[in-house]
C-alpha cells in the first residue's frame, strides 16, 4: 500500500486516491481541433519509465493535485496543488 | 520411532492443565502449551498426513512455521484447512483430520498411488490426459491429490478486526536478535513494537544453550520483555508479519485462541527490523521423506519446551556444528544417539557418550511406514527408530526479499543472504547469517544505529558460542533413490532432473514445471535445495540458478483477516433513503438501485410483484401518485462563473436558461459519449442545482470538480452536493395538482406561475420547500424538495390528502414503465459506451452549438458521423405477444449469415396501452419508423415494428393537464 502526499491533508493510503491522468495534458479547444491532437488528448499517454508527472484526486476531500513519483521504484517525489499554491 | 514423553522438563508446557483433543477420529493426550505435533509425538504417533501427490506416509519434520508434512484440517467454528500441526496449539476440544488421507493418515486407501510413481512424475497429468480434454479427467485427479478440505457448508462465527498502527520501529522476531534491537530501539526513544508468531518470546532461545549478561538466556528474555512491557512498548505474540508491501507497510496476522477471529494489522513503522531467523534445511538421501526424520532443531525444541523425547535409538545426519548441541542434549536425555557427519575435520568434539561417523553421509532410510535404519554412503547399516538431520540453516529473507531487497550468495553459510541494504529495512540476527550471540546482537546494534543514541546497553554473551563450520551437502544429479526435495509438493531430484532435460532452466520455469516451493510452506525447507540442484545439473552456481520471486503471505492467513468487517451488508454498504422506515411501514418491498435501497413496489412479493406493480402504473396514470425520489442528484454550482461552467459541462447550452426555469440536457465524456442526463435548475444568476441520476452523484460531483479545479480556477466556481441533505417527494398525475392545492404550500401552483420546466419556492410546516415542475412520467409532476429530516411529516399529510384522489404509492419498477411508455431513457441502461447524443435525437446542439463543451470535438469524428450508428427507437410486438426479452438482438441476414442490428434497452408490459412496450438502440433506426425487423434471442427469431422512442401521449398534453 503506497503512501501519497496530498497537499491538503498529508500522507494517506493510496486507496484513498483516484489517478486523474498524465500532467501536462492540455485540452485543445474547438470543434476543428485536427483528429490527432484530440486522438492524443483523448488516448495517448506518456507511460514514462521512471519519473512521471501525474494529476492525482484524493477521493476524500476531492482536491486534485500534481504528484511526481517514480514508476519503477513506486517513491513518490513530490506533490503540488493544482496551482502550486500547497504542497506535500 | 518410539517417541515419549519424558517425567520432568519441559519450559513450555503446564502439566497441572491437561488437555484432550481429537486427530483422525482418535483422542490424544496433550498438556497446555502443546501444539498438535508436540502432543502426537509425546503419544508416538508417527504417520500424521499423506503426501500431495504419492500418498506417502509423513510425520512430523519441523517445530515452527517451515512445517512441510504435518498439516491438518482443523474443524469446528474455528475451522482451518491446512494447519500446521507444529504452530497449532493443542487445546481441549479441538478436532484435528489428517490431510490428502481417507480414512486417515495411518490406512490411507490411495497409498497404492506411491508404486506407481515411476510412471507419474512432473507434469504427467498435462502431458497425458490431453485428450480429449483435461477438464474431463480434472475433477478425478483433483480429488485424489491435495492437502486439505475446505468445508463448504461453514459460516464464520464472527469478523476480523482490523487495525491500523504506526510505530518508529517494528521489530519482527522475539529472539536475542530482536529483543536486543527493542531493547536498543527503545533506550533511543523510540516507540517499539516487536512482534512474533509463536506465543512465547524468546526464539531460539527456547531451546538452545546461551548465557547472556551472565544470566541464563531464559531468564534474560523475561527480564527484556518485561523491560519493553514497562516501557509501554507493544509486544504481540503469536503474531506473524507475512508481508512488506508498497512505501514499507507490513502486514501482520494475530492470533488469538479464545474464539474471537484473527487481527489483521496494517503497520506503517519508520524502520523496520527483521530479525526472523532461520530454517534447517533436509539433507539429500533416498526415502528422506520417512515419518521419524525429523529437522534436528525440531528434535531439541521438542525435548526442550515440550520434554518429547523423538526416538530411542537415534542417528543425528549433519553438515555443520548446530547439530552437535542435539546429539549430546538427546543422549544426556536417555537416546542412544549415533552422530554421522559428512566433514572429515574441523568439526567440534563429539558430545559425551555419542559415537561419531566422520565423513559420512546417509545414502537411504528403509522402513514403511516408519524409519528403521539408515544405509550410509560406505554400505554401513546402522538401526535407528529415529533419523535426526541438519543439512544447514536458510535466513528467513522472505519480507527482506518482499520489499525488493536484492540477496547476495554467502558461500561460509551456504545460503543466501540479505544484499545492499533496502530503505527502511534492516536485518539482523540469523536472518542476518548471524550464527553465535556475539555476531547476532552487534548485527542488532547495527540495525538501530541510525536511529541515534541509544541509553540502553547492548547484551553480551557470556556463555559457550555457537559455531557454523558448514560444508555444502546438496542434492546431486544421478543419484540413486527417490530422494525428496520438496516434502510438501512430492518433488524429489528426479522431478528436477527432468525439469532441467526439458530445458525448464530458468528458477521461475522449475517451480511452475515441478511445483517444487509451491503449496501452503512455499518451499521454506526444499527452495535453497532445489535450486543447488538445478545449479549441479546445469553447471552453474547457486546465485547464478538464482531464487524466484518472494511473494507475501509468508505463511497462509484467513481470508477473514483480509475481509474484516466488510463481509455480508457491510461488504458494499447501501445508502438509505431517509423515509425507509415510513415505507417499510407501507410494505415496500426493497431493492438496490445504483447503490441506494429503494422501493421496488409496494406490497407483493415473488410472482404477485409484477401484479403490484402493473397496478401501480396504472393507478399511477388515471389519478395521482406519490413517488420518493429523493436520490435524485443536487448538486449545487454556485459563483460568478456558474453559468460558463454549466454551459460548459453540458452539451445543450445552459447559459440561456432564466432564474426560477429548468432545462433538460446531457452531460458528454470527452470522447462525446452520453454520460449522464437530468435537470439543471437555475435558482439565481449564479446558482444552479445539477439534478444528475441518482447512481451517478458521486461521478458527476467528481467530474465538476474536476473541470472546476482544472480550467475554471477554484475562485470562479464553488460546488456543493446536497443530495442528502433533501429529501425529494413527487407528486405526478392528473390530479397532482389538486392534491397539492389541499396542502398550503405557500405558493401559487397556478401554471401562470409555476408552469412545466419551472421551479417555485413555498414553505412547509416552517421550512422552506422547492418545488420543481419536472415530469419523468409524462404526467404533470411537481418535485417537492424539503430538509431530509422534516420530510415525514409532509410525506404523511400527502398521503393522507391522497386519499380523496384514490393516490397510489408507486415504486421504482411502476416508474420504470411509465418513463419507459413515454420514451424517457435511463443512461447506462437505454444507452451504452458507444451512444452519443445524436444517437438519442439530440442533433440541435451538435449543429448548432458554436460555443466549447465537454465532449465537442468528438461529436465531429468519422466515427460520430457514420452513417449506420445504433439510434434509440420504440420497439412494438405483433399484438397478443409478449414483451420482448431485454437484452435481444436485432437481426439482418446477409451472406447466408444473421448479423446484430441492435438491441433491446429496456421492456415491459404497459398497463395503460394494455400491450408490451420496448426501447432499443437500432440501426439507423430513427430513419426506419414503420420498418419490421427480426428481433432474436437464445434462438428465437421474432418480429417488431420500428417506432418513435414514445409510445404515450405523443402531443405530451397530460404535462400540462
Amino acid at each position: 500500500m503506497q503512501l501519497f502526499p496530498c497537499p491538503f491533508c498529508g500522507p494517506r493510503d493510496e486507496t484513498e486516491f483516484h489517478y486523474g491522468g498524465d500532467a501536462g495534458n492540455v485540452r485543445p479547444d474547438g470543434a476543428d481541433v485536427p483528429i490527432d491532437r484530440w486522438a492524443g488528448y483523448l488516448y495517448l499517454r506518456g507511460n514514462p519509465k521512471g519519473t512521471a508527472r501525474e494529476i492525482w484526486v484524493h477521493m476524500n476531500c476531492g482536491e486534485f493535485f500534481v504528484m511526481e513519483r517514480d514508476t519503477i521504484t513506486h517513491k513518490v517525489l513530490s506533490s503540488a496543488a493544482l496551482g502550486g499554491e500547497h504542497t506535500a | 520411532m518410539t517417541a515419549s514423553r519424558l517425567a520432568t522438563g519441559g519450559s513450555a508446557i503446564d502439566r497441572s492443565r491437561p488437555v484432550r483433543f481429537s486427530f483422525d477420529g482418535a483422542t490424544v493426550l496433550g498438556f497446555a502449551g502443546d501444539t498438535i505435533a508436540s502432543a502426537l509425538l509425546a503419544n508416538d504417533v508417527a504417520v500424521v498426513g499423506r503426501s500431495f501427490k504419492y500418498h506417502r506416509p509423513r510425520g512430523v519434520w519441523g517445530a515452527g512455521v517451515e512445517e512441510p508434512n504435518a498439516l491438518v484440517d482443523v474443524g469446528g467454528p474455528q475451522a482451518t484447512p491446512n494447519t500446521r500441526a507444529t504452530t497449532e496449539p493443542a487445546r481441549d476440544g479441538l478436532v484435528a483430520k489428517s490431510v490428502n488421507a481417507t480414512p486417515n493418515a495411518l490406512a490411507d486407501r490411495n497409498a497404492f498411488l506411491d508404486r506407481f510413481s515411476r510412471f507419474i512424475p512432473a507434469a504427467f497429468y498435462y502431458k497425458t490426459f490431453m485428450w480429449p480434454d483435461w477438464h474431463m479427467f480434472e475433477p478425478r485427479i483433483r480429488a485424489m491429490a491435495g492437502l486439505g478440505k475446505v468445508d463448504t457448508d461453514w459460516t464464520s462465527p464472527g469478523t476480523a478486526d482490523q487495525i491500523n498502527h504506526h510505530c518508529d520501529v517494528l521489530v519482527v522476531g522475539a529472539g536475542p536478535a530482536g529483543l536486543a534491537a527493542a531493547k536498543l530501539a527503545a533506550g533511543a526513544g523510540l516507540s517499539v513494537t516487536l512482534v512474533d508468531d509463536q506465543q512465547k518470546p524468546g526464539g531460539s532461545l527456547g531451546h538452545r544453550a546461551g548465557e547472556i549478561d551472565g544470566k541464563p538466556a531464559a531468564i534474560w528474555v523475561e527480564e527484556t520483555v518485561a523491560e519493553l512491557s514497562a516501557g509501554g512498548h507493544l509486544i504481540l505474540p503469536a503474531t506473524t508479519a507475512f508481508g512488506i508491501y508498497d512505501h514499507n507497510l507490513v502486514g501482520l496476522n494475530q492470533r488469538h485462541f479464545d474464539g474471537r477471529r484473527d487481527t489483521l494489522w496494517r503497520v506503517r513503522p519508520r524502520q523496520t527490523v527483521l530479525a526472523t531467523g532461520a530454517i534447517e534445511r533436509p539433507l539429500p538421501f533416498a526415502n528422506n521423506d520417512l515419518p521419524g526424520i525429523l529437522s534436528a532443531d525440531a528434535a531439541l525444541a521438542y525435548l526442550r519446551r515440550h520434554a518429547v523425547l523423538v526416538g530411542r535409538r537415534i542417528v543425528v545426519a549433519t553438515n555443520n556444528d548446530s547439530a552437535y548441541e542435539v546429539a549430546g542434549t538427546l543422549a544426556e536425555a536417555g537416546a542412544d544417539v549415533t552422530l554421522v557427519d559428512i566433514r572429515r575435520d574441523g568439526m567440534p568434539d563429539a558430545p559425551a557418550k555419542v559415537p561419531l561417523v566422520k565423513g559420512r553421509a546417509l545414502s537411504a532410510a528403509k522402513g514403511r511406514l516408519r524409519v528403521e535404519g539408515v544405509t550410509l554412503d560406505d554400505g554401513t547399516k546402522l538401526d535407528a527408530d529415529c533419523v535426526l538431520v541438519s543439512g544447514g540453516w536458510t535466513p528467513t529473507i522472505h519480507l527482506f526479499g518482499q520489499a525488493k531487497g536484492k540477496l547476495s550468495w554467502s558461500e561460509a553459510s551456504a545460503a543466501f543472504v540479505p544484499g545492499d541494504p533496502v530503505d527502511g529495512i534492516a536485518v539482523a540476527g540469523a536472518a542476518a547469517g548471524a550464527v553465535s550471540l556475539s555476531e547476532v546482537f552487534a548485527g542488532s546494534k547495527k540495525a538501530v544505529a541510525s536511529l541515534g543514541e541509544t541509553k540502553a546497553t547492548l547484551p553480551r554473551s557470556t556463555g559457550p558460542e555457537a559455531t557454523s563450520g558448514i560444508a555444502a551437502a546438496w542434492p546431486v544429479p544421478g543419484s540413486k533413490g527417490r530422494i525428496w526435495i520438496d516434502y510438501q509438493n512430492d518433488v524429489t531430484v528426479k522431478d528436477v532432473e527432468l525439469a532441467a532435460r526439458e530445458n525448464f532452466v530458468s528458477v521461475e520455469h522449475l517451480k511452475r514445471y515441478t511445483t517444487l516451493g509451491m503449496a501452503t510452506d512455499q518451499g521454506k525447507t526444499s527452495n535453497l535445495p532445489g535450486l543447488a540442484l538445478m545449479a549441479g545439473i546445469t553447471g552453474r552456481t547457486v546465485p547464478e540458478v538464482g531464487t524466484t520471486t518472494y511473494r507475501p503471505p509468508f505463511t497462509p492467513v484467513p481470508l477473514a483477516s483480509f475481509a474484516g468487517a466488510r463481509v455480508g451488508e457491510l461488504m458494499a454498504p447501501v445508502r438509505r433513503l431517509p423515509l425507509e422506515n415510513v415505507h417499510r411501514d407501507s410494505g415496500a418491498v426493497f431493492q438496490e438501485y445504483g447503490g441506494w435501497l429503494r422501493p421496488a413496489h409496494y406490497g407483493g412479493r415473488d410472482a404477485d410483484a409484477d401484479r403490484v406493480i402493473q397496478d401501480e402504473a396504472l393507478r399511477a396514470r388515471r389519478s395521482v401518485a406519490l413517488f420518493d425520489g429523493s436520490t435524485l442528484g443536487k448538486i449545487e454550482v454556485i459563483g460568478p462563473k456558474a453559468a460558463e461552467f454549466v454551459n460548459f459541462l453540458y452539451y445543450n447550452t445552459m447559459s440561456t436558461l432564466k432564474p426560477g426555469r429548468c432545462r433538460y440536457g446531457f452531460m458528454l465524456s470527452e470522447n462525446g459519449v452520453v454520460f449522464d442526463d437530468g435537470v439543471l435548475v437555475r435558482l439565481d444568476e449564479h446558482r444552479f442545482v445539477v439534478s444528475c441520476s441518482s447512481s451517478h452523484v458521486a461521478a458527476v460531483h467528481a467530474r465538476l470538480e474536476e473541470w472546476r479545479q482544472d480550467r475554471f480556477g477554484r475562485e470562479a466556481v464553488y460546488i456543493h452536493n446536497a443530495t442528502s441533505d433533501m429529501a425529494t417527494l413527487t407528486v405526478s398525475g392528473p390530479n397532482a395538482r389538486k392534491l397539492l392545492e389541499t396542502l398550503d404550500l405557500g405558493l401559487s401552483l397556478d401554471d401562470a406561475y409555476l408552469p412545466h420546466m419551472a421551479i417555485g419556492h413555498g414553505r412547509y410546516g416552517g421550512d422552506a420547500v422547492r418545488i420543481a415542475r419536472v415530469s419523468f412520467t409524462g404526467d404533470r409532476s411537481y418535485e417537492i424538495s424539503i430538509r431530509a429530516d422534516r420530510a415525514e411529516p409532509l410525506w404523511a399529510h400527502l398521503r393522507q390528502a391522497g386519499q380523496a384522489f384514490d393516490a397510489v404509492l408507486i415504486g421504482l419498477e411502476a416508474l420504470m414503465i411509465l418513463r419507459a411508455e413515454k420514451g424517457f431513457i435511463v443512461i447506462g441502461k437505454d444507452t451504452d459506451g458507444t451512444t452519443l447524443p445524436h444517437d438519442l435525437g439530440s442533433e440541435g446542439p451538435r449543429s448548432k452549438r458554436q460555443s466549447e463543451y465537454v465532449g465537442r470535438r468528438s461529436l465531429f469524428t468519422e466515427e460520430a458521423s457514420r452513417g449506420n450508428r445504433l439510434q434509440l427507437v420504440g420497439l412494438t410486438v405483433p399484438q397478443g405477444e409478449a414483451p420482448l426479452p431485454t437484452g435481444a438482438h436485432g437481426i439482418k441476414r446477409a451472406d447466408g449469415r444473421l448479423h446484430s442490428q441492435g438491441f433491446v434497452t429496456s421492456s415491459y408490459q404497459s398497463p395503460t396501452l394494455g400491450r408490451p412496450i420496448a426501447l432499443g438502440l437500432i440501426e439507423r433506426g430513427a430513419t426506419r419508423h414503420g420498418e419490421t425487423i427480426e428481433i432474436q434471442h437464445l434462438g428465437k427469431v421474432r418480429t417488431a415494428k420500428i417506432s418513435a422512442p414514445c409510445a404515450f401521449d405523443l402531443a405530451g398534453e397530460r404535462l400540462h393537464a
